[in-house]
C-alpha cells in the first residue's frame, strides 16, 4: 500500500487554514501579519482542537491549541468557550453593562469575537445556550466587582481560565434536564484538555498555559539564522517546578503516590488540565454524579474508577502559567503546537523550518567537493536529498502543514522522505495512535515593521 | 578572454611544452625567469589591434596574417588562452542546425586537424566523431534535419539505431532512446592548445602579441577607428577587432562612441572525474544527448560532463565584478539536474570518482547565433564574440571570415545571419540581455522547430494599434524588437499551449490562416506592417535622385508619384537590400526595407552618401503606422473613404499619392501589397493611427474586412514566387539569378553599384537559379513539413537548397522556394544553369531524410490567379523574413 505524492498532500492539507489580517489602505498596521495553522488526527476522532478570533470589543487576536485525552468533548467545549472568557475577563465595565443591557432588553448583542474557523471546526448548537447563561453569570459578577481597576491581560486570562473550568465542573454537578445536554456535559467534565493559548495586541504577546501544548518564538538573529525561545513551560513530570508545586499542595504522605511513571497519580500526563473532575472531585462527589447519571455514563469503566492514593482532591488545576513577552523586530513568528509536534521535532528545528519557510530563504551551506574523495552516485544521492528538502517547501502554502510534512516524514538526515510520509499516513487508525499522536499546529507570523515602530 | 579568476584545470603545461612559441615571445621578453617578466613595450601604430587572446583573437591573427596582412598587434588582458578559451570542452561538433554555422564547424574541424603538423604546437586533436542521442521521435526528425544538411556538404554522418549506439559508446544506456545520429569525423582538441597554435602561427607570420596589456578603449574619430588606449599606452591603428569574449559588450561601451555588441554570460558547469577503472579509450565518441541536456566525452580516461540546464545563472550584468567573479565557485546544486541525466544515460559510472566541478561562464546572444562583422558606426571596429558556447567549433571558420571581411571587403560565405548588423541598440539593454540569455541558454538543447517565438526581451516597440489588435485575438512574433502578428485567433477557439504547439508537422493555426488567406483573396484584409523601415531621403538639388541611382540598380528617375523596386546591390551585384522606393518630389525619396534592415541599410547608405549637408537621410520608422489592405475589396474600401476615385485608372499600381483618409490628411498611400494581390499600403502618421483603423473597419464591414497577419501574407507571397530578402535573397545573390532582370536598369544612362557584375552575368549566365517547386506527393496533414534549408535533388543528384516554403491555399500544395545550381557529374565545378536544365530536371525535396517529389517553375502560375488588376505590371517584391 502506497499513497502516492498527491494523495499525500490531500491528507496532509485536509485541515489546513491560513488567516491574512486584513489590509487598510494597502497597509497593515496590526502587529500580526496572520497565522497558518492545521492538524493531523491520529486519533479517531481527532482529540485535538484549535481555535483562533479577534477581540471586537478590545484590541488582541487570540490563538489557541487544545488536547484533549479520554476523549474530545473537554477539548471542544474549551476550545469553544475560553475565548468568550478571555474576552469578557478583558472588557472594561462600561462594555459589560451595554452587553448585559442589551441581553436584558433583548436587543442585538454588541460581537465581542471574529472567528477565524476552518469549515471541520464547529460549534455544538444544542449546548450554546447554557454555554451562554454561564458566560452571562460571569459577566453579571463581573459587573458586581466592578474594580474600577483597568483590566490587566495577565489576571484576565487567569481568571477566565479557572471560571471557565470551574463552570465546566459546576454544570455536570447541576446536571440538565435535556438527557442529550445532561449526557454531555458529563462528557466534558469527565473528559480533559490542556490549553496553550496566545493573546497578541500590539507588541504585547501574553502566553498563557496549562498543560503540556507549548509556545515557541521564532527569533531571526542578525546572520539570518533561527532560534527558538520558549513561551511556555510543559506541565509534566519532568518540569521540576511542576512537581514540587503539586508536592507542595499535598500532604507528605502522599509524596510517593504523587507521581509515579511520570504520571500524576500514575495516570495523568498533564499536570494541569480543564474538566478531568476524576482529579478535582472528592471521591463522594463522583460517585453521586456517576451513580445518578445517566447509563451511558455509569457502563464508562473509566469514569467509575478512582485514581489509587486519592486523599486530598482537587489534584489537578486549569490555572495557567502566564508569561508575558515584548515583541521585537527580530521576533518572526509564534508557533503553538500541542505536544504530537514537539514529540517528533526539536524547537530548534521547528524554528530553522518555519523561519525558512515564512522567508523562502533555504540556508543549505553549498557543497564542496575539496579533497574528498566523491562517486557521482555518492553527490546524486546527495543532491537529491537536498532538493527534496527545498521541493517540500514549496509543495506547501501553508506552514503549519510545512512543519507537519517534516513532523511525520523527516528521516534520520532532517529532510523529507516520501516514503516514510506515505507509510506513516496510510497506517490503519487502530496502529496510527502508536506511531504518532494528534498533532495541532497555529504559525502566528508577526509584522516587523510595525513591531519596528512601536 | 575571460580573466585568470578560474583555478587551472590539471595544468595543460603549455608554457612548458610548447618551446618554439615560447621562445618567440621571451625573446622579445628583456628576462626569462619565470618572474613577472618585464613586457616588451608596445608599438606606437599598427594596422590591426586586436583584443582579446582566446580562440577567436588568435584566429583572427592567424587567418589575417595568412592572407598577407603582417602589421598586426594582439593585446590579452591576461594570459593567452586562459579565459573561457582554456576551460571550454574542446569539442568540435559539426552538428549544426544553421548552415553557415555548420560550415563554420566543418571548416574549424579541417583547419584543427593540421594545426599541429602546421606549427609544431600539439593540440590534442582527437578524432572520436559524435553521438546525438534522440529520445523522442519529434528530437529525432530534428537531428535528421541536420544529417540531410550535412550530407549533402560531404561531411559523412548517419542515422543510427539505439543497439549501434552501444556498438559506438558501450556505456550508454539506451532503454529510452528512439535514434542517433553519428558523425564520424567530429573531433576533440585541447582548446587552449588549438589558440596557442594559431598564436604561434600567426606570430611567425609577424604578429606581435603582448599579454597582460588591457584595452581601456577605442577612440573613434569621423566615424573611423583612430587607435586603441591600453593601460600600457596608445597604439594608433586603422582596424580594431573586438575578441573579448564576455567582456565585449563592455569594451564597446567603453568609448565615447558605443558599439553595441549585444551579449551577456551566463555560469556553465562541466564535471571532471578521474579515470575509470579502466580508463576510457580518447577514441570513445562525444555523447550529446540533447533531451537530457548534457553532453559527455572522453577526458584523460575519464568523463567529462557538462550541459544547459533550465535555469542558467546569468552574471556580469552589471559589468565586470570582482564580487561576482569571486563567487564562481562549484555549485552542485546547481548542477543536479544534469548529474541525474548524466547518470540516467550512463549509470555505470555510479561509482566513479569526481575530480572537479568546474564553473567557466560562456557568453549567449539574444538569437543564439554568434557576432562577427563591422561596427554600423565606427567603420574599422570590427567584431567577433557571443559564440553562445561553441567558439572551439566555430573558432576556424569564424575567423577566417572575419579577415576576408577585413581584408577584401566581405567574406566568401553570406554570414548576414551572424552580422552584428542585425542588432541595434535596441538589443543592447542590460535588462533585456539578461533576461533574454536566461531563455537563449536552454534553447541549445531545446528541439528546434519551426516558427520559433522568443518569449522574453517583448513587446519592446509596438505599432499603436498593438492593443486594438491583442484584444482581437492577435498572436504575436517579433522582428528587431517589433511585435507583429502572426494570425488572429478567432473568439472562442483555442489554441494548443505554446509547448503543445511545437511541431515539425501540420500546426494548429493551419485553418485560421487559410481563411485569412481567402479572405485575402475574396474579399479585403488589413495587416499592420508598421515594422517596416522607412527612410526619407531629400536634397536641395539632384543630389539625392544622383546618389540613389548610384546606389540602387533600379531606374529611379521616375515621375513623382511613381514607386519602383529595386535592389540595393553590392559591387557583385548581389541584394544588400531588396526595397521599395516613392519619389514623393523631384529630389525626396521615400524608401521601405525590411524590418531587420534598420541598421545595416543605414549603416550602407552613411558610408557610401557623399558628404554633403544638403543631401538629408531621415529614418522615419517611427513616425508612420503602415496598413496592409489586402483584396479585391480594398479598392472600395478606401475610396469610400477617401472620396477619391481608386480604381486602376485613376490609381494604378506602383503609384504613391498623398491622400485624406476618413478625416486624416496627408496619408501617403501606396498601390503596393508585397503579396502580388490588389490593393494598398498606407502609411499614416502615428496619431492617425487609430482613426483610419477604426474608419477602414467600420467602413470595410460590408465589404467583409478583416484582420489577418504574416502567416497569410507569406502563404500569398511564396506561391506568387515573391522572393523576401534575408530569407531568399542575400548579398550572394543577384537579380539575374532570381528573375528579377526586369528591376536592373543596365541602360539608365549612368553607372550604378553592381553594373559590371551584373553585365557579365547577363552575358555569361547565372550559376544559380531560383527556382519554385511545388510538393506533388506530399500530405500536408500526415507528412513533415518542409520549413527551409531542406536540399534540393535535380534527377537524384544534390543541386541546392530551399530558402523558404510556406503550404499554398490556392494550390491546396506546399510551395518551396529555393536555389538550383548545376554541379559538374565528374569535377563538382559549378556550371551556368540555364531555363532548359530547370526545366528538364526531375526534382525531390528532402524534408528530414523523406525525399517528396517536387515540380519545379521558374514563373507563377498566373492563371491561377485571376483579379489581377493590369497585365503588364507585375509587381514583385517583398521583404520580411519569417
Amino acid at each position: 500500500f502506497y499513497l502516492t505524492p498527491p494523495q499525500v498532500n490531500s491528507i496532509l492539507k485536509a485541515n489546513e487554514y491560513s488567516f491574512k489580517v486584513p489590509e487598510f489602505d494597502g497597509k497593515n498596521v496590526s502587529s500580526v501579519l496572520g497565522f497558518d495553522s492545521n492538524q493531523l488526527p491520529a486519533n479517531a476522532p481527532i482529540e485535538d482542537r484549535r481555535s483562533a478570533a479577534t477581540c471586537l470589543q478590545t484590541r488582541g487576536m487570540l490563538l489557541g491549541v487544545f488536547d484533549g485525552h479520554a476523549g474530545c468533548a473537554c477539548a471542544q467545549a474549551v476550545s469553544e468557550r475560553l475565548f468568550y472568557y478571555i474576552a469578557v475577563s478583558l472588557l472594561p465595565h462600561e462594555t459589560l453593562l451595554e452587553i448585559e443591557n442589551a441581553v436584558e432588553s433583548g436587543r442585538a448583542l454588541l460581537p465581542i469575537l471574529q472567528w477565524h474557523k476552518h469549515p471541520n471546526d464547529y460549534f455544538s448548537k444544542e449546548a450554546s445556550k447554557l454555554y451562554f447563561n454561564s458566560l452571562r453569570t460571569y459577566w453579571q459578577e463581573l459587573i458586581d466587582l466592578n474594580s474600577g481597576e483597568t483590566t490587566d491581560v495577565r489576571e484576565a486570562l487567569i481568571n477566565a481560565f479557572k471560571r471557565l473550568d470551574n463552570d465546566i465542573s459546576l454544570e455536570a454537578q447541576v446536571g440538565d434536564p435535556n438527557s442529550f445536554l445532561n449526557y454531555l456535559v458529563l462528557r466534558v467534565a469527565f473528559s480533559g484538555a490542556t490549553a496553550c493559548v496566545a493573546h497578541v495586541d500590539g507588541v504585547d504577546l501574553h502566553i498563557a498555559n496549562t498543560g503540556d501544548s507549548r509556545a515557541m518564538l521564532g527569533v531571526q538573529e542578525e546572520d539570518g539564522s533561527w532560534s527558538a525561545v520558549n513561551l511556555s513551560y510543559d506541565h509534566n513530570a519532568q518540569n521540576e517546578h511542576e512537581v514540587e508545586r503539586v508536592k507542595m499542595e499535598h500532604p507528605k504522605s502522599e509524596e510517593k503516590s504523587l507521581v509515579k511513571q511520570d504520571r500524576l497519580l500514575g495516570l495523568l500526563m498533564p499536570f494541569r488540565a480543564f474538566g478531568d473532575v476524576k482529579f478535582k472531585w472528592s471521591i463522594e462527589l463522583q460517585k453521586r454524579v456517576v451513580e445518578s447519571g445517566p447509563d451511558q455514563l455509569n457502563d464508562n469503566e473509566y469514569t467509575k474508577f478512582i485514581p489509587p492514593n486519592y486523599h486530598t482532591p482537587p489534584y489537578l488545576t486549569a490555572e495557567p502559567e502566564v508569561i508575558h513577552h515584548r515583541l521585537r523586530p527580530q521576533d518572526k513568528f509564534l508557533v503553538l503546537a500541542t505536544d504530537g509536534l514537539w514529540e517528533t521535532m526539536h524547537r530548534q528545528d521547528v524554528a530553522r523550518i518555519v523561519g525558512e519557510y515564512l522567508t523562502g530563504v533555504h540556508h543549505q551551506e553549498p557543497i564542496a567537493v575539496g579533497g574528498y574523495k566523491v562517486t557521482l552516485g555518492q553527490m546524486h544521492g546527495l543532491l537529491t536529498e537536498r532538493r527534496a528538502r527545498i521541493s517540500s517547501v514549496f509543495e506547501d502554502q501553508n506552514a503549519a502543514t510545512h512543519l507537519i510534512r517534516h513532523a511525520v516524514g523527516n528521516n534520520e538526515f532532517g529532510t523529507v522522505d516520501h516514503e516514510r510520509l506515505s507509510k506513516m499516513l496510510s497506517l490503519p487508525e487502530e496502529l496510527a495512535r502508536m506511531y504518532r499522536d494528534d498533532i495541532t499546529i497555529i504559525v502566528v507570523q508577526f509584522n516587523s515593521h510595525v513591531i519596528g515602530a512601536y | 578572454a575571460a580573466g585568470m579568476f578560474l583555478r587551472l584545470l590539471s595544468d595543460i603545461q603549455w608554457r612548458a611544452a610548447y618551446p618554439k612559441w615560447r621562445r618567440m615571445t621571451s625573446s622579445q621578453r628583456s628576462t626569462s625567469t619565470a618572474a613577472e617578466p618585464h613586457p616588451v613595450s608596445l608599438p606606437a601604430q599598427a594596422q590591426v589591434v586586436i583584443c582579446g587572446g582566446g580562440i577567436m583573437g588568435t584566429s583572427v591573427a592567424y587567418h589575417l596574417s595568412k592572407m598577407g596582412w603582417k602589421d598586426i598587434v594582439l593585446l590579452e588582458q591576461g594570459r593567452l588562452a586562459a579565459g573561457t578559451t582554456r576551460f571550454c570542452a574542446g569539442i568540435v561538433s559539426t552538428a549544426r542546425p544553421v548552415s553557415i554555422e555548420l560550415k563554420m564547424a566543418h571548416y574549424s574541424n579541417k583547419l584543427y586537424q593540421q594545426l599541429e603538423q602546421e606549427t609544431g604546437v600539439q593540440t590534442g586533436y582527437t578524432k572520436t566523431g559524435s553521438i546525438s542521442l534522440a529520445q523522442t521521435q519529434d528530437r529525432l526528425i530534428s537531428l535528421k534535419r541536420i544529417a540531410s544538411s550535412l550530407n549533402v556538404m560531404g561531411i559523412p554522418c548517419e542515422i543510427i539505431s539505439p543497439k549501434k549506439v552501444v556498438q559506438l559508446h558501450p556505456l550508454i544506456n539506451i532503454h529510452d532512446l528512439v535514434g542517433a545520429m553519428y558523425v564520424p569525423e567530429d573531433a576533440l582538441v585541447s582548446s587552449a592548445n588549438v589558440s596557442l597554435a594559431l598564436a604561434t602561427a600567426a606570430s611567425r607570420n609577424g604578429v606581435q602579441i603582448h599579454e597582460r596589456t588591457s584595452v581601456s578603449h577605442v577612440t573613434v574619430q569621423k566615424g573611423r577607428v583612430t587607435g586603441v588606449e591600453t593601460d600600457r599606452g596608445r597604439i594608433q591603428c586603422e582596424y580594431f577587432v573586438n575578441c573579448a569574449g564576455q567582456w565585449a559588450y563592455e569594451l564597446g561601451h567603453s568609448g565615447e562612441e558605443p558599439v553595441h555588441i549585444p551579449l551577456h554570460a551566463c555560469e556553465h558547469f562541466y564535471l571532471l572525474t578521474h579515470p575509470l577503472e579502466k580508463p576510457l579509450s580518447s577514441s570513445l565518441p562525444t555523447v550529446v544527448d540533447p533531451d537530457g541536456r548534457i553532453y559527455i566525452r572522453n577526458w584523460q580516461g575519464g568523463i567529462l560532463s557538462g550541459g544547459f540546464e533550465k535555469n542558467p545563472k546569468p552574471l556580469f550584468t552589471e559589468g565586470r565584478n570582482q564580487l561576482e567573479i569571486q563567487n564562481l565557485q562549484e555549485d552542485w546544486d546547481h548542477f543536479g539536474p544534469l548529474l541525474s541525466a548524466l547518470l540516467r544515460r550512463m549509470p555505470g559510472l555510479e561509482t566513479l570518482q569526481i575530480m572537479q566541478l568546474v564553473n567557466c561562464p560562456e557568453s549567449f546572444t539574444p538569437d543564439m547565433r554568434c557576432i562577427m562583422g563591422e561596427s554600423p558606426t565606427a567603420q574599422g571596429y570590427f567584431v567577433l564574440a557571443g559564440m553562445n558556447s561553441a567558439g572551439i567549433s566555430y573558432g576556424g571558420g569564424a575567423g577566417k571570415y572575419l579577415a576576408e571581411w577585413m581584408v577584401n571587403g566581405y567574406p566568401s560565405e553570406n554570414v548576414w545571419p551572424l552580422d552584428l548588423k542585425r542588432f541595434g541598440t535596441l538589443q543592447s539593454s542590460r535588462t533585456f540581455l539578461r533576461h533574454r540569455v536566461m531563455e537563449v541558454m536552454p534553447l541549445m538543447c531545446d528541439l528546434k522547430v519551426p516558427r520559433w517565438d522568443f518569449q522574453t526581451g517583448r513587446q519592446l516597440r509596438t505599432s499603436p494599434l498593438y492593443d486594438r489588435l491583442d484584444a482581437q485575438g492577435a498572436r504575436w512574433m517579433e522582428k528587431h524588437g517589433f511585435e507583429r502578428v502572426k494570425y488572429f485567433v478567432p473568439p472562442g477557439k483555442d489554441l494548443l499551449d505554446l509547448d503543445h504547439s511545437k511541431t515539425f508537422y501540420k500546426p494548429d493555426w493551419f485553418d485560421i490562416v487559410g481563411s485569412e488567406v481567402k479572405c485575402c483573396k475574396e474579399a479585403v484584409c488589413v495587416i499592420d506592417m508598421s515594422s517596416f523601415t522607412k527612410f526619407e531621403i531629400s536634397s536641395t538639388g539632384d543630389q539625392a535622385l544622383e546618389s540613389l541611382q548610384y546606389l540602387f540598380s533600379n531606374d529611379l528617375d521616375v515621375p513623382v508619384g511613381h514607386v519602383v523596386h529595386t535592389g540595393m546591390l553590392n559591387e557583385k551585384g548581389g541584394y544588400e537590400n531588396d526595397c521599395s522606393i516613392a519619389r514623393l518630389s523631384k529630389r525626396s525619396f521615400f524608401m521601405i526595407s525590411p524590418t531587420d534592415q534598420q541598421v545595416h541599410c543605414w549603416a550602407w547608405l552613411k558610408k557610401r552618401l557623399p558628404d554633403d549637408s544638403n543631401l538629408i537621410m531621415e529614418d522615419v520608422t517611427w513616425k508612420y503606422t503602415a496598413l496592409n489592405l489586402i483584396g479585391p475589396r480594398a479598392v472600395d474600401v478606401l475610396s469610400e473613404l477617401s472620396y477619391a476615385p481608386m480604381t486602376a485608372e485613376h490609381f494604378p499600381s506602383l503609384f504613391c499619392k498623398e491622400m485624406s483618409v476618413g478625416y486624416a490628411n496627408g496619408i501617403r498611400v501606396m498601390s503596393i501589397t508585397h503579396t502580388g494581390e490588389p490593393g494598398f499600403v498606407l502609411y499614416i502618421p502615428i496619431e492617425y493611427a487609430l482613426h483610419v483603423y477604426n474608419e477602414v473597419m467600420n467602413m470595410g464591414q460590408k465589404y467583409g474586412i478583416r484582420n489577418a497577419g504574416y502567416y497569410a501574407l507569406r502563404s500569398l507571397r511564396i506561391e506568387k514566387f515573391f522572393a523576401f530578402w534575408g530569407q531568399d535573397l542575400d548579398a550572394f545573390t543577384t537579380p539575374m539569378e532570381c528573375g528579377r532582370e526586369f528591376q536592373v536598369k543596365l541602360e539608365k544612362g549612368m553607372q550604378f553599384l553592381g553594373q559590371e557584375a551584373l553585365l557579365e552575368q547577363k552575358q555569361n549566365g547565372v550559376y544559380k537559379r531560383f527556382t519554385m517547386f511545388i510538393l506533388e506527393d506530399h500530405d500536408t496533414d500526415m507528412d513533415l513539413w518542409p520549413w527551409w534549408g531542406e536540399p534540393i535533388f535535380r534527377n537524384g543528384r544534390y543541386v541546392g537548397k530551399t530558402t523558404s516554403s510556406a503550404y499554398s491555399y490556392t494550390l491546396e500544395r506546399h510551395v518551396c522556394l529555393g536555389f538550383v545550381h548545376h554541379f559538374d557529374e565528374k569535377t563538382g565545378e559549378e556550371l551556368v544553369v540555364t531555363t532548359d536544365f530547370i526545366n528538364q530536371g526531375e526534382y525531390e525535396i528532402d524534408i528530414a531524410g523523406q525525399r517528396f517529389q517536387a515540380k519545379a517553375k521558374l514563373y507563377p502560375f498566373s492563371s491561377l490567379f485571376t483579379q489581377r488588376r493590369r497585365k503588364d505590371e507585375v509587381e514583385l517584391s517583398g521583404y520580411q523574413r519569417e
